[in-house]
């Protein structure tokens, strides 16, 4: 192989994402050896197994793909806001909304959740970390692995350019010869075991560590979605693993799964990704549903409404999001009866969707809504996104899809459901639960211009695509003609873009300058909330609860201020807390030299490194790892300096 | 939150403007199977509208009535488990909008499926729809003439479309006279259309298929019958024929203007599994059948003279054996080796 097939070359714009790639990586390194944080960094946070700092770095990698997604974004509406532009070219293009689309919802959408997930739910059922610390840092670290793997190929090899749900044959080796596909092939399988692995210790976590008294009725509504989500991955994702593999025999090994040739299935292709995509639609949409019913609470000042029918309709969305997948290709033509039955499972899902709506609202009824930065996001979400599910139940019409399909009304749709539903929930779940971590709010002066910054300027951003998809604009095109008309709303939608971009960038300043100036907090519960994690001090202390909570009800943080039922009434004992481990980051590690080896059919380097995840592997079960154990004495001494008093 | 109360107002003027709006493509069709799918999306809208109207009047309502600055200092809001007749009803609404919707999408799904009421009787022309690499070709077996990246049509004479493809999954869509379907490269999907109106309709590939994707558009020109004649008869006398030698450099070639041939590439590289006569007989409604299921039954034609199409006049028996039009140029581009050849 040649150097210039090596490197990806001959774009302006890539060769400043190499050169600052290098000099962040130099800058990091000459940091990180000046301060002398090299310890610093392996001992608290590489090999940690605490489930907050995991959550801490799930969130921290989020927002840095959400940069580099909406970096994609920007660039892909400024080449289509005026017709024949010449900003990007048609490869360009494509690499680089097949790459927006991987990284927003597997890189910035599903670690943004886990994150939360994770600092949130050991929390919120009173336990000491999850059921598998040690798992969930190989979690953590094997999507990291994949994250960089996907983002190596923007300036190695060159990007994936199917489009995120690469469709075969294009994704075939025959119509894609650049290694762009290998590394979606390997990036998203490596974090895919991550995500399962997630999933299968979130279900063991909450249904065998919750706190006595925590029944399964009592818990929060975070926690309901987070269980329910966490089955839906365990269920979903073992498709995408298989899927994937197949790709990979395809186009590595030759194999003919889903080529044009020798009995290959294009069509299996779409249907195994989207068995895996739809649900995973609702991996990202249930747990913010749960973000929302607790900020709804909480602002409102009220239980929330409807509590079992919100548990209810969330088990039935699960169920019925397994069977809609067919609805993203009614026009391969299964005929009739077969699209007939997909739009009404489909839009079947907008009834227990709609109970969620009314019972939020009912929520807010006879409440005294207080407007903080959390709140003014869960409150924007209820109208945007109910846009964005009555043009969902019309894109579910078999016959009127045969018209919006593969269109900017599409386009629109989704962004409709994933901006309001996910994007503000994570960015709500995040102003919320800050101060529980970090122990300071985010400034709210900045946080509400933030908000409305972002809130209008998304709906300038995608409100016009709707009627770009009914004017005949498809998705994915790289440029159009003056005749088509598409030129204004276009431009509009630019502007948009670049309101929300704005946006952000306060959002960002927001954690610089409440870093700096933002008052620290003196008691664990700001908000006034009324679930069990504010009832430990912020920032919380290694083992989260002093003492085993004891609940007695729903929401037991406002049952212990309100109705006199403690949540502490135990005594403190020694607290038994997992040790930290190396072994999660290096077999991460590996996993990315074998990824990267694979992807180059490098067969050597992928042979040794396959070993060596098989070593590692190896001696971490024969392991003898006993955990630490915290005294007494030790607990009490935490306990008071976090109170804040004198020794 | 005068924002809500204003984005209302901008949807609902939204949806009043649409269905009185020509300038938007979908919404302005000029046959029959594109007008069912216009007014199955504005019954929707209509439908969806009301929806959003009692969302954002209880929206309103409640943010402008419970919001903290209103209430006094004292007030404790109540404990509310909710109220099974309040969940009754909005389970049961939605459920009944469903099912109106169900009923409507099954109904319009199987009338443009079919041919358009009021053609069943005429004898559909059938052309070949295929793509590759960023062209449309369309085959008229029964004229015996080939175009590419432009289609002719006459008015009011039902046409079935038979959709393939020699690379990607594309999807041909005609905004103002159907709705879309793909095309794919191991089977044939059947789009039914009529233009009820003269004039040009842009056509394009609406399913992303690699570099080319947004130069996949060609004119769909719906001419009298008279005219479409004279056509046909103009281009058999002017145009020259296809050869397979030349279609395999058309087919190697991406991008190319309009061109047009007379004769068609289907004499010497059949459809993929094609069951033309077959299909008839089948309850298959819109006229696709997995191609897998027919391998057995239909195997590629040994020689031309089995290949059935509609009245194609001019297989030649003496021709060589059939063969992927790609098979030298682009070596793995073959539709029909998955045949077991």
């Amino acid at each position: 192989m040649k150097w210039d097939e090596f490197f990806v070359t001959g774009e302006p714009m890539i060769y400043g994402a190499m050169a600052s790639i290098v000099l962040a990586t130099i800058a990091i390194i000459v940091g990180l050896t000046y301060f002398k944080k090299w310890g610093y960094l392996w001992r608290e946070w590489l090999t940690t197994v605490d489930h907050k700092r995991i959550g801490v770095m799930y969130i921290l990698s989020a927002l840095i793909m959400l940069f580099r997604g909406g970096v994609d974004a920007i660039m892909m509406r400024f080449q289509t806001a005026v017709p024949e532009n010449k900003f990007l070219d048609a490869q360009h293009y494509n690499e680089i909304f097949t790459t927006h689309g991987l990284i927003m919802i597997l890189f910035m959408a599903m670690p943004f959740i886990i994150g939360i997930m994770n600092v949130v739910v050991p929390l919120q059922i009173g336990a000491r970390d999850v059921a598998f610390p040690r798992l969930n840092a190989i979690s953590f670290w094997l999507f990291f692995a994949g994250a960089m793997l996907l983002n190596l190929s923007f300036v190695i090899g060159g990007s994936p350019d199917a489009g995120w749900s690469a469709y075969f044959p294009l994704a075939s080796l025959e119509f894609s010869p650049t290694v762009g596909n290998n590394y979606y092939s390997l990036a998203l399988q490596i974090s895919g075991i991550g995500t399962l692995l997630t999933g299968i210790n979130f279900i063991v976590t909450i249904l065998k560590m919750r706190a006595p008294g925590m029944k399964l009725m009592r818990m929060p509504m975070f926690t309901w979605s987070s269980l329910i989500t966490s089955v839906i991955i365990a269920f979903a994702f073992p498709v995408l693993t298989v899927a994937l593999a197949l790709m990979m025999f395809d186009r590595i090994f030759g194999s003919q799964f889903f080529t044009m040739s020798n009995g290959g299935m294009d069509m299996l292709w779409a249907n195994l990704f989207w068995v895996w995509g739809h649900p995973e639609v609702y991996i990202v949409i249930l747990p913010a549903f749960g973000i929302f019913s607790e900020i709804i609470a909480t602002f409102s000042k009220k239980n929330l409404y409807g509590y079992t029918s919100m548990v209810v309709s969330m088990v039935v969305i699960s169920l019925l999001s397994f069977l809609v997948w067919a609805h993203h290709f009614y026009t391969m033509g299964q005929g009739a009866m077969v699209n007939g039955f997909f739009s009404i499972t489909t839009m079947a899902i907008s009834v227990p969707t709609g109970v969620k709506i009314f019972n939020w609202l009912f929520t807010m009824r006879k409440g005294k809504i207080t407007f903080t930065t959390p709140m003014l996001y869960s409150l924007a979400f209820i109208p945007i996104f109910t846009i964005g599910g009555v043009t969902g139940v019309m894109l579910a019409m078999a016959s009127a899809d045969y018209q919006y399909h593969n269109t900017m009304f599409l386009v629109a749709h989704f962004h409709y459901v994933l901006i309001p539903g996910t994007v503000f929930a994570v960015i709500a779940g995040f102003h919320y639960w800050f101060p529980k971590v970090f122990g300071f709010k985010l400034n709210e002066r900045l946080g509400k211009h933030a908000f409305w910054w972002i809130a209008i300027s998304f709906n300038v951003t995608f409100f016009p695509l709707f009627f770009l998809g009914l004017q005949g604009m498809t998705r994915r095109m790289y440029t159009y003609s003056e005749e088509t008309g598409f030129g204004p709303l276009n431009l509009l939608s630019f502007a948009g873009a670049l309101g929300l971009a704005f946006g952000f960038i306060i959002l960002v300043y927001n954690i610089y300058y409440s870093i700096r100036y933002s008052p620290r907090e003196t008691n664990g519960d700001p908000w006034d909330a009324r679930t069990l994690e504010w009832a430990t001090s912020s920032p919380i202390p290694a083992y989260n609860f002093a003492i085993t909570p004891n609940v007695k009800g729903r929401d037991a943080l406002w049952s212990a201020k309100h109705d006199n039922q403690p949540i502490f009434d135990g005594k403190i004992e020694p607290i038994h807390l997992p040790s930290n481990s190396g072994k999660p980051v290096i077999l991460a590690g590996v996993f990315f030299v074998f990824g990267f080896a694979l992807v180059f059919s490098w067969w050597i380097p992928a042979i040794i490194s396959g070993i060596g995840i098989l070593i590692v592997l190896a001696t971490m079960s024969f392991d003898r790892d006993h955990g630490i154990t915290v005294s007494v004495e030790e607990i009490i001494e935490t306990e008071k300096k976090l109170r804040g008093e004198t020794l | 939150m005068k924002k809500r109360g204003s984005l209302l107002v901008l949807f609902m003027s939204l949806v009043l403007l649409l269905s009185g709006c020509s300038s938007i493509t979908v919404l302005d069709p000029k046959g029959p199977a594109a007008r069912t799918l216009s007014d199955t999306i504005l019954f929707s809208i209509a439908m969806m509208a009301g929806v959003l109207l009692v969302v954002y009047v209880l929206y309103v309502v409640f943010l402008v009535k419970y919001r903290g600055s209103k209430t006094k200092d004292d007030y404790m809001p109540p404990h509310e488990e909710g109220n099974k007749w309040l969940e009754a009803i909005w389970i049961t609404i939605p459920i009944i909008i469903v099912a109106v919707l169900s009923v409507v999408t099954v109904q319009s799904t199987s009338t443009v499926e079919k041919v358009a009421a009021g053609y069943e009787d005429q004898k559909p022309l059938v052309v070949y729809a295929s793509s590759s690499n960023w062209k449309w070709h369309f085959s008229y077996p029964e004229e015996g003439i080939e175009t590419v990246n432009y289609l002719n049509i006459p008015v009011n004479r039902p046409i079935e479309l038979r959709l393939y493809s020699f690379g990607p999954i594309t999807s041909l869509w005609i905004p103002q006279l159907a709705g879309q379907k793909y095309a794919m490269s191991d089977m044939v999907n059947t789009l039914n259309l009529v233009a009820d109106e003269q004039g040009s309709y842009l056509g394009r590939n609406s399913n992303f298929s690699g570099q080319g994707t947004a130069h996949m558009e060609f004119e769909t020109l719906a001419m009298s019958p008279g005219a479409y004649s004279e056509w046909v008869e103009e281009v058999k006398t002017t145009a020259s024929a296809l050869d397979e030698t030349e279609f395999k450099s058309l087919l190697a070639t991406s991008y190319v203007g309009r061109k047009t041939f007379s004769s068609t590439h289907l004499t010497f590289s059949p459809a993929p599994g094609d069951h033309s006569d077959h299909m008839k007989h089948t309850d298959m409604e819109n006229g696709n059948k997995e191609h897998q299921e027919n391998k057995a039954e239909h195997p590629v034609p040994a020689n031309p003279e089995e290949t059935k199409f509609d009245a194609v006049p001019n297989v030649n028996p003496n021709e060589p054996l059939p063969q992927s039009p790609a098979e030298d140029s682009n070596s793995d581009i073959d539709h029909t080796s998955h045949d077991g050849k």
